[in-house]
């Protein structure tokens, strides 16, 4: 087998013998980078390098960072755990247990909310099938970090206090 | 008494320089790198909340080396494996034996040459040495008891069989033209000039040649675009795969200083050496004083350039960071300022004065300059090529190397031959 010719049916042109010589398009190179680390050394700061725990990168309105959990006036979660972020969740990562609410005008409460954040995909879908808007991903928070995977099961009380600017 | 104490200043002279430069080739590989390729490269390491551009990077990165645990394999050869590592090393350095960095240094009316070890065959010594290196990378392969360190071990002996050829060949091309294998002949031979303008260098001589030659030494220090035995994308890191710590960091320097090793051997053989072009050793003592005053004054001009560009910076970025970073343009402004003022100051000594014995130290000092230079400039050759040219692949190297290099410096030796036994040229 050999590996001189071009594969069958290439539409690539042969190169001519100064291109073929290499030597010539090595200098060609050469020049190519040295202009970008002439212009690089003399215009610093037009680079697109972002310094990034300094300077952050702006996202839109739409992007999707970590959830929060809405709450009513009286701070309850506006959920009543009807399970339909949980079942249209693709990755299966919304556990939600249901419990009888006080008030008999509200049929159910989530007991206990939780997401596994690693598990979760970030696509909103959650969002989508909530009836009473009480799941968002609006927080725009996406620097999600810690040291132990059950860290990143956060619970209900984490995603009331889970608010836009990531704070309260 | 006085060899030995000549000598081990020559060695610490060499030394040094070899061991200085190491550092700062890793800088210019990581912030060069990231220039050609649009990155701000290397800026986080600070001593004091001030970055050096960079520069504190390479203690940071000894730092690390030096503290980590060195983790070996267990069914390693152990002898070979802590062997290797040394070779490497050791053949790097000792190279520099035989190269000379200037002519000679007269003090006290003493003329000590600039070279460690003025040998006959230095050329040959060279190539020897050169090639006993490729032994440390073979046995870092097989001992590591590893198949990827064992496939760059193989491709490091292909390899270095195949382009030490090419190299022989190219430079047996000066051999005939000068007639020796000595080092130091071979650079003053090139202190002449051709047809009356062109210096005669080995490069003007021999631009057939060198291009073998800097091929094959490219081949010879595994860097792109043949670092083949390392291949990280292929075979992981090749034959240093299984080293870590101190031992990794030996096979790390030792790259850069086969590059130095390299860039001298380019500069000595093919560039003049410490051959200044239309200066000969004469002219440059006779002309010290002005050479001298010209040259504090292209040091001030260049370093008040730089310190009007810091002050410019100092204007822009006034308190952008809110810390110490923001003292950085003040520090370089300040310090080229210093710089110039220096140089300034250097002309209170009235160096358009000087002496006949400071003239003869003075042209030696310039002819030191102008080799540092020349292994500077190639030295960020071998950096610039990693960053512009693709790896070969492993048909292309040995096609190169056998069908292209070697016909190409059987040839340019044949036609060297032929032109000197037509001119009666040679030696």
């Amino acid at each position: 087998m050999s590996f001189e010719g071009l594969p069958k049916g290439s539409t690539d042109k042969r190169r001519s013998l100064l291109e073929s010589m290499y030597l010539l398009e090595v200098v060609r190179g050469l020049g190519v980078t040295a202009r970008h680390l002439l212009r690089n050394i003399f215009h610093t700061g037009d680079m697109p390098t972002m310094q990034y725990p300094e300077e952050k990168r702006v996202y839109g309105d739409r992007f999707r960072g970590r959830h929060r959990l809405m709450q009513r006036e009286d701070g309850t979660p506006r959920c009543v755990a009807c399970q339909m972020c949980s079942t249209y969740c693709p990755a299966d990562c919304i556990y939600i247990t249901a419990a009888e609410h006080p008030d008999p005008a509200i049929e159910k409460y989530p007991a206990t909310f939780d997401i596994d954040l690693l598990r979760c995909v970030y696509c909103g879908l959650c969002e989508e099938a909530c009836p009473c808007d009480a799941i968002r991903l609006d927080t725009g928070i996406y620097e999600i970090a810690a040291d132990h995977r059950d860290k990143f099961i956060v619970d209900k009380e984490f995603l009331l206090r889970n608010t836009t600017d990531g704070t309260r | 008494m006085d060899i030995v104490l000549e000598s081990l200043a020559k060695i610490v002279f060499m030394f040094l320089l070899i061991m200085g430069m190491v550092p700062a080739l890793i800088w210019a590989e990581r912030k060069g790198a990231a220039f050609i390729q649009d990155r701000t490269g290397p800026n986080r390491a600070s001593i004091a909340g001030i970055r050096l551009a960079g520069l504190v990077h390479p203690i940071a990165d000894v730092l690390k080396l030096v503290f980590k645990e060195d983790i070996a394999p267990t069914h390693r050869h152990r002898a070979l494996y802590n062997l290797a590592p040394w070779l490497v090393m050791t053949v790097a350095v000792s190279t520099y034996a035989v190269i000379p960095f200037g002519d000679y240094l007269e003090l006290g009316g003493k003329r000590i040459p600039l070279v460690v070890a003025d040998l006959q065959v230095g050329l040959l010594y060279v190539l020897a040495v050169a090639s006993l290196g490729t032994y440390g990378v073979v046995l870092a392969g097989w001992a590591a008891n590893n198949k990827f360190t064992f496939l760059g071990g193989i491709r490091a002996t292909a390899q270095m069989i195949s382009y030490e050829i090419s190299m022989g060949l190219a430079v047996m091309g000066l051999m005939l033209i000068f007639g020796t294998l000595r080092l130091t002949d071979i650079v003053a031979g090139q202190g002449g000039l051709l047809f009356g303008f062109l210096p005669m260098w080995g490069v003007v001589l021999q631009p057939l040649g060198f291009v073998l030659f800097i091929t094959a030494v490219y081949a010879e220090t595994n860097r792109n675009p043949f670092d083949l035995p390392e291949g990280e994308s292929e075979i992981v890191a090749g034959y240093h795969l299984e080293y870590s710590s101190l031992k990794f960091a030996l096979f790390f320097m030792a790259e850069y200083c086969h590059m130095v090793v390299g860039a001298a051997m380019i500069s000595a053989l093919y560039f003049g050496g410490y051959q200044i072009p239309w200066l000969p050793r004469p002219r440059l003592e006779q002309n010290a004083g002005l050479l001298l005053v010209i040259m504090l004054a292209a040091i001030i001009a260049v370093s008040l350039w730089f310190a009007v560009l810091f002050l410019r910076r100092v204007q822009r970025e006034k308190g952008k960071f809110g810390d110490a970073r923001d003292r950085e343009p003040v520090l370089g402004a300040g310090l080229w300022l210093v710089i110039a003022a220096a140089a300034a100051g250097a002309f209170l000594l009235r160096p358009w004065e000087i002496g006949p014995a400071g003239a003869s130290v003075a042209a030696t000092v310039f002819q030191v300059g102008a080799f540092v230079g020349k292994v500077v400039f190639f030295a960020w050759l071998f950096i610039w090529v990693r960053w512009t040219l693709p790896r070969f692949r492993y048909d292309q190297l040995m096609r190169l190397g056998w069908k292209v290099m070697l016909p190409l410096g059987l040839a340019n030796l044949v036609v060297t031959a032929l032109v000197l036994a037509a001119v009666g040229g040679g030696k």
